[in-house]
């Protein structure tokens, strides 16, 4: 037995909480500059004093008919889309590869997002929905698709590996039942269902953030009174009950706002490939065992959005892609270096 | 932290899903001393103390903390009083040291009251007590099972509790490791009054260390009582199924099995 100071010991906190803070600071400016980058880059060149002014015209009162459609109307509505739909799919990713202890748990894998494609394919095949129609019916899929994994992994409980196991399960029967309607659908059908597929910004409207924004303003109180349950979550689920965590309200608590998050976004956006499953993971290794971070998740979420939505934009000349077709092609190399990488140090989980 | 709480188990019925592993269980965990439980795998022992730490709960009868049915108590105020260490905690990745020590002092924060003094005050003295104190800001990964054994045992320390419930706590451990647990467990009883309730596989560690031995089998308690008093080869032969000479241990004075098995027998054995 060794007599350990107290103020050492306080030390090596706030390194680590100020390391956490440092993270933050950084993801911040990075969306700064990239959101900056989004107001700024286009066709229509706008000046930055320009672009400022317009920014605050409904103010200030000082307008400029073209410019501020151009920044208000078109950039600004983007920006904000890619922004809040990239947080919301980052923290539902975090939350889950959390909950369930696993980087591949994220909602985009254990067949949430599948839920809500489906659900969207079924709305614009067979009931030849559009627009807002369209978002609603996703959101339905995706709640609709999160009970029935959890109905369906309830044994006394839910333990991780048996979500994980019935959401993969759930994801291929799902993608099969897409196959399907795009057997007995009509070309031009198809054609729309394979955009909201793939997902894009494209479409962005000034009031589709605006909704985005209210819900997941609704829904944030649920995860901060929530967040300090993983405290003991992430050390089991006994050591969780032992630290005095309801375990069982905790959890369906947590995976009920991922699941919101999740299913908002993808009814704004569409289901943006791999958004969620590489923001935890890169929050992570950015806070090296500084915390858990949850919040910075989200920032990188809105970071991965916002930066392929700018390639997409602006990568190619003349061309336009989807938004989901950059992140599917990050996504996929994400993948395969985080399985070479726990591949190499031993540790799958 | 000095006036000592008492945990008991009446009637206690225990199991996972339609199978009973303990049944009719009577226990009176005495307060201020180092109760130990044994008995041969499977035997109900990790069970009874899931029970006895409201991790499980009762199929019948009850496991109570000062009187009260401890299931039905605030899981948050126990605790404040009962600590446990289960048996395959997980420790996530990159977390380092300190910080999952300080997950001990969960149940002493709240949303108006986050990190103060008195909790970094906790995490050192807990550091301290398991000689943890100059790893406070390394990753949990990069540590060797039996610090890791350590580490864990300190964020259960760090928590506080009058009452502490380990649940095998020196398996992985090499001998000397495992010595070295069990004299902290007994500083917490005999410095500090606390109550400590642990699983223990190895007998003659057990019978060293145990102010009161619990032998089970089959769901059931054999016997308790001082090891000296309880532990005869007779109590070994049924709890363990098997034949034994118990001679006095040559530092301790406490009972010592000496297994018999089938080869390098090389006396006769009655």
């Amino acid at each position: 037995m060794t007599a350990i100071d107290t103020s050492y010991i306080a030390g090596v906190r706030r390194q680590r909480e100020s390391k956490g803070r440092r993270v933050t600071l950084g993801l911040v400016l990075a969306l700064i500059l990239a959101s900056a980058a989004a107001l700024t880059l286009g066709d229509f060149p706008v000046s930055p004093e320009e672009i400022l002014r317009s920014l605050f015209s409904p103010l200030t009162g000082f307008a400029n008919k073209g410019v501020d459609f151009i920044v208000l109307q078109v950039r600004a509505p983007r920006l904000f889309l890619a922004l809040l739909s990239g947080a919301a799919f980052g923290l539902s990713g975090i939350i889950f590869q959390t909950l369930l202890r696993n980087p591949l748990a994220s909602p985009d894998i254990i067949g949430i997002a599948h839920g809500a494609s489906a659900a969207a394919v079924f709305c614009i095949i067979v009931l030849g929905w559009t627009g807002l129609a369209v978002s609603l019916g996703s959101f339905a899929g995706a709640l609709l698709t999160a009970f029935a994994i959890y109905i369906l992994a309830w044994r006394n409980g839910v333990t991780a590996y048996r979500v994980v196991l019935i959401g993969i399960g759930a994801a291929a029967m799902l993608s099969a039942v897409i196959s399907y309607l795009f057997t007995r659908a009509r070309l031009f059908e198809v054609q729309q269902a394979m955009a909201w597929l793939v997902g894009s910004l494209n479409a962005a409207r000034p009031g589709d953030s605006v909704v985005l924004a209210i819900m997941l303003v609704l829904t944030l109180p649920l995860l901060i009174a929530l967040v300090r349950g993983l405290d003991g979550l992430e050390l089991g689920d006994d050591t969780a009950h032992a630290l005095g965590t309801r375990v069982e309200q905790t959890r369906l608590g947590l995976m009920v706002t991922g699941v919101a998050f999740a299913a908002f976004a993808t009814a704004a956006v569409g289901p943006v490939g791999f958004v969620a499953f590489v923001s935890g993971p890169i929050a992570r290794r950015l806070m090296g065992g500084a915390g858990r971070g949850i919040p910075q998740a989200g920032l990188v979420g809105a970071l991965v959005m916002l930066v392929s939505d700018l390639l997409a934009q602006h990568a190619l000349p003349n061309l336009q892609l989807p938004t989901g077709v950059v992140t599917g092609g990050f996504g996929a190399v994400f993948l395969l270096w985080l399985l070479i990488v726990s591949g190499r140090s031993g540790r799958v989980n | 932290m000095t006036q000592n709480h008492q945990l008991m188990a009446a009637g206690l019925h225990l199991g996972y899903a339609d199978r009973e592993i303990v049944s009719d269980l009577n226990l009176n965990v005495p307060a201020g001393k180092l109760t130990v439980i044994v008995g041969a795998n499977a035997c109900g022992k990790s069970t009874l103390l899931r029970g006895l730490a409201r991790l499980l709960t009762p199929s019948k009868g009850a496991a109570y903390l000062d009187g009260k049915p401890i299931h039905q108590m605030p899981t948050r105020e126990v605790a404040t009083l009962l600590g446990v260490l289960p048996q395959s905690p997980i420790a996530p990745d990159a977390i380092t040291v300190s910080d999952l020590v300080g997950r001990g002092r969960y149940p002493h924060q709240g949303w108006f009251r986050r990190w103060t003094p008195e909790d970094d005050a906790a995490v050192a003295e807990a550091l301290g007590a398991t000689d943890m104190g100059e790893l406070a800001d390394r990753p949990v990964d990069e540590l060797s099972g039996g610090q890791r054994q350590r580490v864990w045992i300190a964020m259960a320390l760090a928590q506080q509790t009058d009452l502490l419930l380990l649940d095998e706590p020196t398996t992985f451990l090499d001998i000397n490791h495992q010595v070295e647990v069990l004299d902290l467990l007994t500083d917490l009883v005999k410095e500090r009054g606390r109550t400590v309730v642990v699983v223990l596989h190895d007998l003659n560690l057990a019978c060293r260390y145990a102010d009161h031995i619990v032998a089970m089998k089959a769901g059931k308690i054999v016997t308790e009582g001082l090891p000296v008093d309880v532990m005869t080869e007779a109590v070994v032969r049924e709890v363990f199924g098997m034949t034994s000479r118990i001679v006095v241990d040559p530092i301790s004075d406490t009972p010592m099995i000496v297994p018999i098995g089938r080869h390098h027998v090389e006396k006769a054995v009655a």
